[in-house]
């Protein structure tokens, strides 16, 4: 059981976690409550949204909002590295836009997506992709140009038609880094989201967060907190065991654990 | 008419950039051959002297710079298509995909000719017994040894039941024994059905048990000796063309590379 690696690494995972926890627990000792609170009223905070159905819906709405951009943003950036992909010209004129994009902050979309558009989910919407499309874009071409080139010519000995050649040679070969991009980019858009909840909307993860500070509430603030974080463990567990079990050709070796 | 050959090499010239980026020089320059139809051709040469370029023009993978490629009428490069399903190629290395069984691998090409799946592993599995790899079918290629691997993607090659076989060094990285036993496997399947085929190779003695014909190679690409192995040539005669072959081989300097 000790040899599992992955047995081992949630081990670990446990004992980081239960460190932090006690030592936010010495701290509810010394300090005032409503700097921080006692671990069991943040967890009794924690349960109770999570079965409190107006509350649970909130969190789902928060979930889908981060799906929904994700989605957009892998759409368009699979179309964007197809254009880039096919042309270097482009590219030279693309990516250094791509590379602008990305350091814009998203609390500045936030203003701009106010000022451009109506529509507090659209808003939210055109955040989301607008954030995450440069590093999906980039991971989708990364994995596009890392196809073998002896196999590709190895593929075409055979003459395929496209839509063969993409189905048996590029699909499986972008999706060990398309799952890699989903999962990298489901924390940003996670940490993005809350942002782009404060463009209005009347509901989700941001906009609790934004009551509790109103209300002062420490352990409501990190009870929500903690549901975007659980929400990014869950998807990103399931996105990995989706990996191993597409990934089950790859050879482990003896050494790697 | 007389009948035009098989295969026409004329003219062919390939130039490439060098790695550094400064310049160009030609891997195969004013290449000019003929293959009749079912004609066995093993082209030998040293390391570098255009060989594989040369195998990927007539495989139509790449586009010569100047001359002409023609297979039965047809240029493989810009008539890309109209060669689906009629060559087979058997690579330096295996270019297995990783992702796919050792079946799923042999039945590569039939899909992309779009044959029934029923059909295609049936056909898959029988090359895969043919060539010793029965109880193998559902292992990964890395699972697999390295001539094991090598079989594998002869069984793609041939499941095509291609017109024209090329075949880059299949046996240089198998043992002795495997390498005859194949070789002799392939000139039986290649003889049986009247294909033809192109041989690389970097042995004297396999170019000669192999080929009807034996080219020899200068760098860039060109013809520097050629030997028709019938009638007394697989007897009496062989000494002497091994002879002439390793002459011919060792009159060039070692390759500088570019
Ligand atoms: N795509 C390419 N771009 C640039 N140079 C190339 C390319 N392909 C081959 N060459 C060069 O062309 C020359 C001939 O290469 P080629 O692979 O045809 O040799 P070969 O006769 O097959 O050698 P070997 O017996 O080692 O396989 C080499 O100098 C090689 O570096
Ligand atoms: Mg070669």
């Amino acid at each position: 059981m000790w040899s599992n690696p992955q047995f081992k690494q949630f081990y670990q995972a446990t004992i980081g976690t239960l460190v932090l926890v006690a030592a936010w627990q010495i701290a509810s000792f010394f300090f005032p409550h409503y700097l921080f609170p006692p671990v069991q009223a943040i967890l009794a905070r924690t349960v109770s949204i999570l079965i409190n159905w107006p509350e649970l819906k909130q969190v789902l709405e928060t979930a889908a909002r981060i799906f929904a951009g994700l989605t957009g943003a892998f759409l368009l950036g699979c179309l964007v590295a197809l254009v880039i992909g096919r042309s270097p010209k482009i590219e030279s004129y693309i990516t250094p836009l791509l590379v602008f994009l990305q350091g814009i902050p998203a609390l500045s979309w936030v203003i701009i997506a106010i000022i451009w558009f109506h529509g507090t989910e659209f808003r939210i919407f055109f955040i989301m992709v607008i954030t995450t499309l440069p590093a999906f874009t980039f991971q989708i071409l990364d994995a596009y140009r890392s196809m073998s080139k002896d196999l590709f010519e190895m593929t075409m000995s055979f003459r395929p038609s496209a839509r063969i050649l993409f189905r048996v040679l590029i699909v499986p070969t972008i999706v060990p880094g398309i799952l890699t991009a989903w999962k990298v980019n489901l924390g940003n858009a996670a940490r993005v989201v809350v942002v782009a909840e404060l463009v209005g909307a009347t509901g989700g993860v941001g906009y609790e967060l934004l009551r509790q500070q109103q209300l002062f509430d420490m352990a409501g603030a990190l009870a929500w907190t903690i549901q975007l974080v659980l929400f990014v463990l869950v998807v990103q567990q399931v996105i990995v065991m989706v990996e191993r079990w597409l990934l089950r050709y790859r050879p482990v070796s003896e050494r790697a654990s | 008419m007389s009948e035009a050959p098989f295969i026409r090499f004329t003219e062919v010239t390939k130039v490439f950039s060098r790695p550094d980026g400064k310049g160009t020089f030609a891997a195969v320059e004013r290449l000019s051959f003929d293959i009749a139809k079912g004609e066995v051709v093993a082209v030998l040469g040293k390391t570098g002297c255009g060989k594989s370029t040369m195998f990927n023009l007539l495989a139509g993978l790449i586009e010569p710079t100047s001359g002409a490629v023609n297979i039965a009428g047809h240029a493989p490069f810009d008539e890309f298509n109209h060669f689906r399903g009629k060559i087979g190629i058997v690579f330096q290395n295996d270019r297995l995909m990783p992702w796919r069984t050792a079946l799923d691998n042999v039945m590569l090409g039939l899909q992309i000719l779009d044959k029934d799946p029923k059909e295609s592993e049936e056909i898959a599995r029988r090359w895969l017994a043919r060539l010793g790899l029965s109880g193998h079918e559902n292992d990964y290629p890395h699972a697999l040894s390295g001539g094991m691997r090598q079989r594998v993607s002869i069984a793609r090659a041939f499941a095509v039941e291609p017109e024209i076989l090329m075949c880059d060094e299949p046996f240089s990285s198998l043992d002795e024994m495997t390498a005859r036993d194949l070789r002799a496997e392939f000139l039986r399947l290649v003889k049986q059905d009247g294909k033809t085929a192109v041989f690389i190779t970097h042995h004297i003695n396999e170019a000669m048990d192999v080929g009807d014909r034996v080219l020899v190679f200068h760098r860039p690409a060109r013809i520097a000796y050629e030997a028709r192995m019938d009638g007394d040539a697989r007897n009496a005669g062989r000494e002497a063309i091994q002879a002439e072959i390793l002459k011919v081989l060792s009159l060039e300097a070692p390759v500088a590379h570019p």
